[in-house]
């Protein structure tokens, strides 16, 4: 059997290794698009922070691993996805045919449609190119515009303030984190985040980049309403897609991601897709949902690989989840935190000590939450929610005190 | 044969020995409050129930970690953080849907049971064997009859 997996990410690593646990034979290919060694994302804002260096970013730490598995890399972008010939085009001309694929290919971050973002020191911060060029030029007190505080700018932030740069952070919607963060927590974290010396600006969009004239500072951005703003950077997080540009004109069926059946199949059998690129379900809801986060690119990265291999493995959905560090003030929020119509949600709230957690429930199951200010067990939050724990009498007690989460979840589930 | 820790929540009298135990082997301090093992008290049932990681076979913690900081160390099976890897993302806080790995402020790294090596610390402290060391083979079997033993509980507690 030969497998070939796009995508050197965690979702396609945690794919390999379980192709290689299940079958000691197969051929299997990892073919990723950047010149690196196998790294997570999500390890670049500690780069950035100067916790780690780069090596810390990497996936895999043994220098040999994907040899001693048997997992051959290639640092290749694949171009094309020949559905019929079952082969793979990469853009140096090679081919690579396979029996079973699975597309990690992962997500990029868009370009938010702002004049003048083409010019030097103004980077996306996705890959570990764009932390190098970051790196470059966020020097203590330089100064330093974010374009987007969602969670991926949120996260960033942080980094950019441990570089001690001087930072403004420019967000469209109306508060921090608002896919995460409901008004309550997304302004508490906004006045956090001013206390710790960030220059947060909500609801405040940026119309064009132009260079400073003068020379004072590199750029001057042109926002509304907050008007003119000083950059020697700007960093973009405005947002992510999946990368499926390689799979146009190919038989594989895609809307904003990659779509998968309940065993993480594509439209085309044998053709496999897990991680960020993939749009699969919500768990909640059933309804087709792309959660771009770690957690998710590790599961399904080994549920397809379970059903690749012959292992039929239900995909019962993927959970939303998040959690957030804004210098110092951590947040989390899992599944439907919006709540439900008819549905009930519960709330304890001390503004002044930044604590904050709301709970929501359909009948006497939990179905979503958001905490701020608490860390202590909070996983049990995603265990109540995905193990459909009915709550009985501890729904009452927890709508009368929602901090007692562990309890219930003690009480109940074990 | 592995071992792995066996609560009996009947049996602990909520003397917290185990916390600072935990704490003082791993921290260097007896403070429950930095133990990885917690011992949650119901009041109106009287009840105490230690708690903490099983060395789940899933491992979602290891598995959600970006960084290879999780690892299993092979003598014991314990799913262990390696401090020089984590880079303290939390990402584990919330994909163990046991609660069982937390976040310390004070290092910026997360912490979890480790099982000491293999000599737990919180199980030789307990005076009255509510938690014992023992093979992983009984701890199944234990663990049914806690789990009859809670169902029990509850029923009663909603008539
Ligand atoms: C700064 C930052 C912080 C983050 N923080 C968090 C966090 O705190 N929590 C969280 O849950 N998530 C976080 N994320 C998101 C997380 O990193 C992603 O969800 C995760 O990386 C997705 O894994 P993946 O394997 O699906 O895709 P990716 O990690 O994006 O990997 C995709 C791989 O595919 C390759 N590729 C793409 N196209 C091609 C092609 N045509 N040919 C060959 N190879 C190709 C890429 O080069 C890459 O190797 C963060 C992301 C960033 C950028």
């Amino acid at each position: 059997m030969r497998y070939a997996i796009i995508g050197a990410g965690p979702s396609g690593v945690v794919a390999a290794e379980t192709l290689r646990a299940r079958d000691a034979q197969a051929e299997i290919v990892i073919v990723g698009g950047e010149a690196e060694p196998a790294y997570s994302r999500m390890a670049i804002p500690y780069l950035l922070a100067g916790q780690i260096d780069e090596t810390g970013t990497y996936l895999r730490h043994t220098p040999d691993h994907f040899d001693k598995l048997g997992i051959r890399m290639v640092q290749e972008q694949v171009s094309t996805v020949d559905t019929d010939a079952r082969r793979l085009l990469l853009s140096n001309g090679s081919s690579l045919d396979f029996d079973r694929l699975l597309i990690a290919s992962g997500s990029h971050p868009v370009k938010p449609p702002v004049a003048g973002l083409d010019q030097p020191a103004i980077h996306h911060c996705w890959t570990l190119a764009d932390a190098r060029h970051i790196a470059k030029y966020a020097s203590p007190d330089s100064r330093v515009v974010l374009m987007g505080a969602g969670f991926i700018g949120s996260i960033i932030m942080e980094a950019l303030v441990r570089r001690k740069v001087r930072l403004t952070l420019v967000e469209k919607a109306d508060r921090m984190v608002p896919r995460m963060m409901d008004q309550t927590a997304g302004n508490l974290i906004k006045q956090w985040c001013i206390g710790q010396g960030v220059d947060v600006r909500t609801s405040t969009q940026v119309d064009a980049i132009d260079t400073d004239p003068s020379g004072s500072a590199r750029y001057l951005l042109r926002t509304t309403p907050s008007g003119v703003i000083p950059a020697d950077l700007v960093v973009v997080a405005t947002g992510v897609r999946p990368t499926i540009g390689f799979l146009q004109g190919s038989a594989i069926e895609t809307r904003l991601g990659v779509l998968v059946d309940d065993h993480l199949q594509t439209s085309v059998e044998g053709i496999y897709a897990a991680g960020d690129v993939c749009e699969g379900f919500d768990w909640n809801t059933g309804a087709r949902a792309i959660h771009a986060i770690q957690p998710v690119a590790a599961e399904t990265g080994r549920l397809a690989a379970l059903n690749m291999s012959g292992c039929r493995t239900v995909y019962t959905g993927s959970l939303g989840m998040n959690v957030l560090d804004s210098i110092g003030l951590i947040s989390t929020s899992f599944g439907q935190w919006q709540g439900i119509d008819g549905g009930d949600q519960t709330q304890l709230l001390d503004e002044s000590g930044y604590r904050y957690i709301k709970l929501q429930f359909e009948e006497d199951r939990l179905i979503g939450a958001i905490t701020l200010g608490t860390t202590e067990h909070v996983g049990v939050i995603r265990g109540l929610i995905q193990s459909r724990t009915q709550l009985g009498a501890w729904r009452q007690r927890l709508i009368r005190d929602p901090s007692r989460v562990m309890e219930a979840y003690l009480a109940n589930a074990q | 044969m592995m071992r792995s820790l066996s609560i009996t929540p009947a049996k602990c009298t909520g003397c917290l020995q185990c916390e600072m135990a935990c704490s003082y082997e791993n921290e260097g301090v007896f403070n429950p409050a930095k133990s990885r093992i917690k011992v949650f008290v119901f009041e109106h049932e009287g009840r105490n129930v230690p708690y903490t990681c099983t060395q789940c076979a899933d491992a979602w913690c290891k598995n959600a970690c970006p960084t290879e900081a999780i690892q299993i160390n092979a003598a014991t099976g314990a799913k262990v953080i390696n401090e020089g890897l984590c880079v303290g993302c939390k990402v584990c806080t919330i994909a163990c849907p046991f609660g069982t790995v937390n976040y310390n402020h004070a290092t910026g790294k997360v912490i979890k049971c480790d099982l000491c090596g293999g000599d737990p610390a919180c199980a030789k402290a307990c005076p009255t064997q509510a938690i014992t060391y023992i093979d992983a083979d009984w701890t199944g079997y234990d663990k049914m009859r806690g789990w009859a033993a809670r169902t029990d509980t509850q029923s009663a507690a909603q008539v």
